[in-house]
């Protein structure tokens, strides 16, 4: 198992933010992103997540490998800490047990009951890391992970990673705080999109996206619904 | 897909889901009508299929912008989108648990506010019927009108303007099958229609909303 990045360019909102990315990693390897704000850490991440078509380049990772954890834990304040978790064990086909040891490993046994409303910005952070490991993915796509946890709570994460890259996972981060992992880190500076290359960047831009439409499934069979509805 | 229909029941019965906001509706906006238009019971019977079609349609609409925007706005629609689930599938699910928690009490509330409205006696049979075939058509569009709004701040009134007219359809043959039915009149081919158009809406917009979703998340 690998996750190999070619060449990739992606974009934000339309405009190209990086392009030329590359890095490779193997099983039990870890990769934090580095780079200032707005280079493009969140875009990446999306775009291996598959959240949006990249403009060039290549992606080579086994089919339904990557979780993604967001900015957003996709918790329901309604529902409690056990019944959020739930849902994704069901939807990643998870079992009972493994909701157990994803409670336990990140410290909410306690807080099963609670609605997730009720719970501290850390204490749904947890929640929603805790989702990952319900996954049964191999390579963990972060974006900003320790964002509100305390230092208890980060140590906690930083163990649940290296449990997961001993277990043969990967893991790949957006992250500013030192976890004490054994890691190497990426600068996305390098690949930043050079303004000055814009009209040749477009122009790479509509290649690469009529070959990304092709890939895709077309849109047309369908425009007629409008009018059978 | 089971998990996500059982989830969206739940989290509509849970405080603020908005279980029973159309429901309530729809029984106020009936409820209105005879203060409105008089008591005289000839009148009421006669524009009362139209009326009773027409509020459901308002109800369903009311509960259309939740569909999507909650679970765009606390990220589960990202983290639905990267799991095993196919899109396809969570929209089908999305509308299904509308339809139960919106389109199946309409129709159970239906025959009450009938008597309201002095429906005939005929027409109590064919208002459970059109209904029944009818507002799974109104989930389905209002999904696809949710799934084409999700991420615009505030796109409830957007999605009224954009689903309302898709709604003519299903209002049109169900009102007339209603009306034709309380006449004892033959009303197969209303019925055909309105059939035809929620069968038509549930095999084909799932795709095109599941495509307009994965354009929006970008």
């Amino acid at each position: 198992m690998e996750l190999e990045v070619a060449d990739l360019a992606c974009a934000r909102g339309g405009v190209l933010v990086l392009e030329g990315v590359n890095f490779r990693l193997e099983a039990g390897e870890a990769l934090m992103l580095r780079g200032p704000n707005g280079i493009g850490k969140t875009t990446l991440l999306r775009t291996l997540a598959g959240l949006q078509p990249p403009l060039a380049g290549r992606i080579d990772m086994p089919d339904e490998a990557l979780a993604y954890g967001a900015h957003a834990d996709g918790l329901k304040s309604t529902l409690t800490a056990l019944e959020n978790l739930r849902f994704w064990a069901r939807v990643h086909g998870a079992g009972e047990g493994e909701i157990g040891r994803a409670l336990d490993e990140f410290n909410l046994a306690d807080l099963a009951e609670r609605p997730a409303h009720s719970l501290s910005a850390g204490q749904k952070r947890r929640l929603g890391l805790a989702r990952l490991l319900l996954t049964g993915r191999a390579i963990w796509a972060l974006d900003e992970p320790t964002v509100s946890l305390d230092v208890e709570s980060v140590r906690l994460f930083a163990r649940a990673v290296e449990r997961h890259l001993a277990r043969g996972g990967m893991a790949l981060m957006a992250t500013h705080i030192d976890l004490g992992l054994a890691a190497r880190a990426l600068d996305l500076t390098p690949f930043r999109a050079d303004p000055d290359r814009a009209g040749k960047a477009g122009a790479g831009k509509d290649s690469a996206g009529g070959a990304g439409k092709a890939a895709r499934p077309p849109e047309d069979p369908f425009s007629g619904a409008e009018d059978l509805a | 897909m089971i998990a996500l229909l059982v989830r969206d029941i739940r989290l509509a019965m849970r405080a603020g889901g908005g279980f029973g906001l159309g429901l309530a509706f729809f029984l106020i906006a009936v409820m209105l009508v005879p203060f409105g238009v008089g008591p005289e019971g000839g009148l009421l019977g006669t524009i009362a299929p139209g009326i009773l079609w027409i509020a459901a349609l308002l109800a369903c609409l009311l509960s259309l912008d939740r569909i999507f925007t909650l679970d765009y706005e606390d990220g589960t629609l990202d983290l639905l989108a990267t799991s095993p689930l196919p899109m396809e599938g969570v929209v089908a699910m999305k509308a299904l648990a509308h339809w139960l928690t919106t389109g199946l009490p309409l129709t159970i509330a239906a025959p009450v506010l009938g008597l309201l409205l002095n429906l005939p006696e005929s027409a109590y049979y064919w208002l459970v019927v059109t209904f029944l075939l009818g507002t799974p058509a109104l989930s389905f569009i209002g999904t696809f009108g949710a799934a084409l709004t999700v991420g615009v701040k505030r796109g409830g009134l957007l999605l009224s303007l954009l689903v309302l007219p898709l709604y003519i359809p299903s209002l049109t043959f169900g009102a007339e099958a209603l009306r034709r039915g309380a006449e004892g009149m033959a009303n197969t081919v209303p019925l055909l229609m309105l059939a035809g158009i929620t069968l038509g809406t549930i095999a084909l917009l799932p795709f095109v909303a599941a495509q307009a979703i994965r354009i929006n998340l970008r």
